[in-house]
């Protein structure tokens, strides 16, 4: 029974995004609620990304440093570490699980109010596909705004390892730029870019689908909201153990 | 013209709309009326597409509806105006912006043009004031006669209200009966209106559907609906003393 109910799910989602992604039929529209998404999912999303990722690579530098830093360690390990988990894991993947809480239950919660309030059922009535109008360009925004937030977190990560040296004097700089400089795999970037596209995508259509779909009123906005973020948090982690395998 | 023909709608094994037949004519107002949980919303959301009936069809101006493709539909809908029960205006654009709504989506004019049009059509309900106001900015009534106002934007054929006057005061329920009633005689358009409120029956039911457990009960006009002898249509419409002190009256002429 479970296993029905999760398949009749995933068709409905399968169904929607065959709407979603249609031919807009207005592109003049469509470009505008575009830069709107824009704004409203990435560039809004900026400040948390650079606050968090500041703080957890301050906070990774030190760990490192205190904890596996030793006479019997070369210097740059600090640095090495710091980098790589950054780039690998937490500014695609963690960063998105961060988002999905705030992107997704924003998208869940915005689409479900306009359920219940009628006006899906307005824009359908007026012949406008409101799947394509309202999911597409929350689609399209979050896929191109989230390689920059990749990389503006790995930036700011860095940055967050460099106070460490600055203001806590717990590491040379010199030996957290030998650490970032060393070895470094320039497809280690692009994995993360390719990780944070599909995590893009999945922060962005799970959220919308289940606020499409929110049936009643302003609680089971609520619920929907809270089941949008659970489900795309588990999704994120599973995608993010399939890619990895792929793509290292 | 919508004429309904042997119209059904189930809900798994529950017949909420059984065997509804109608005709509505363009130019005058048509009301479903019927009480709380009758059928009357399901049968207008049958009637626009917004839900799919189980059996029977729904005819617009010749063009069956229910046998036609997607696109069709798509086409046939930007003919429809619809107002919500909560007005379902878009809380992220401005009054103009609202009524702009469809004219930005399916009109081919200038934006100056489009936005002539939209500040006439705010003229008409008389909110020209308010067009730079947000949706949470306005009164209930006011949303309602936005609601009209990117209703006809498009000069539609065809108008739904589902409940227009819930929750708003006899007087401006009066106000938002009156414009409903005088764009279908400006536009000629064919107009449903689901209600259950008594004054609009009175005031400006041309042709009015008693519908009673998902069945059609009653049809007839206002003038009609004084002499009817339902018992059901009776029990419904004159269950205040002040309906009934009206049909004495009435009577008495």
């Amino acid at each position: 029974m479970l296993i029905n109910k999760y398949l009749t799910t995933l068709g409905k989602y399968i169904m929607l995004m065959g709407r979603t992604f249609s031919r807009p039929e207005r592109l003049k529209m469509f470009l505008k609620q575009y830069v709107k998404e824009m704004m409203q999912l990435g560039v809004n999303s900026i400040g948390i990304v650079l606050l968090i990722s500041f703080f957890i690579g301050a906070v990774i530098c030190i760990q490192i440093r205190m904890n596996i830093q030793s006479p019997w360690m070369p210097r740059f390990i600090t640095g090495y570490t710091t980098r790589e988990i950054m780039l690998l894991e937490f500014s695609s993947t963690i960063m998105c699980l961060i988002l999905a809480g705030k992107v997704g239950s924003n998208i869940a919660s915005e689409i479900g109010s306009m359920r219940v309030t009628q006006q899906i059922d307005a824009l359908d009535i007026m012949g406008v596909n409101s799947a394509n109008f309202l999911i597409f360009p929350k689609i399209l925004g979050m896929v191109t705004l989230m390689p920059f937030l990749v990389i503006f977190s790995t930036t700011s990560g860095i940055i967050g390892a460099y106070a460490t040296s600055f203001f806590g004097h717990i590491i040379s700089a010199d030996d957290l730029t030998l650490g970032f400089q060393h070895d470094f795999n320039q497809w280690f970037v692009w994995m993360s870019i390719i990780k944070s596209l599909f995590f893009a995508f999945i922060i962005s259509s799970v959220p919308a689908f289940f606020g499409y779909t929110v049936e009643g009123g302003s609680v089971n906005v609520g619920k929907a909201s809270t089941n949008a973020v659970v489900c795309s948090s588990v999704l994120i982690l599973f995608s993010d153990l399939l890619l990895t395998q792929i793509l290292s | 013209m919508i004429e309904i023909n042997h119209l059904y709608k189930y809900f798994g094994n529950k017949e909420v709309i059984q065997d509804i037949n109608a005709t509505f004519q363009n130019g005058i107002t048509n009301l479903i009326i019927g009480q709380s949980g009758s059928g009357k919303t399901v049968l207008i959301k049958n009637i626009v597409g917004l839900l799919e009936p189980t059996k029977g069809t729904i005819i617009y101006d010749g063009r069956d509806f229910i046998s036609m493709s997607k696109s069709e539909r798509i086409m046939l809908r930007r003919e429809m105006g619809m107002i919500f029960q909560s007005a379902a205006l878009f809380d992220s654009l401005s009054v103009l912006e609202n009524v702009m709504f469809p004219l930005d989506m399916f009109s081919n004019d200038t934006l100056r043009d489009r936005t002539k049009r939209a500040r006439s059509c705010l003229d008409r309900v008389n909110l020209i004031e308010a067009q730079d106001k947000f949706p949470g900015e306005i009164s209930g009534g006011m949303q309602k006669r936005v609601a009209i106002a990117r209703a006809i934007a498009l000069n539609p054929k065809y108008l739904f209200c589902d409940e227009p006057n819930s929750g708003l005061d006899p007087k401006t329920s009066l106000i938002i009966d009156e414009l409903i009633h005088g764009i279908t005689k400006e536009y000629d358009m064919t107009t449903i209106i689901n209600t259950h409120d008594m004054n609009s029956v009175i005031d400006i039911g041309d042709n009015i559907i008693f519908i009673y457990e998902g069945r059609m009960e009653w049809q007839g006009t206002k003038e009609d609906i004084m002499k009817a002898t339902n018992k059901r249509l009776n029990d419904f419409v004159f269950a205040s003393d002040l309906f009934r002190k009206v049909k004495d009256v009435e009577m008495e002429k």
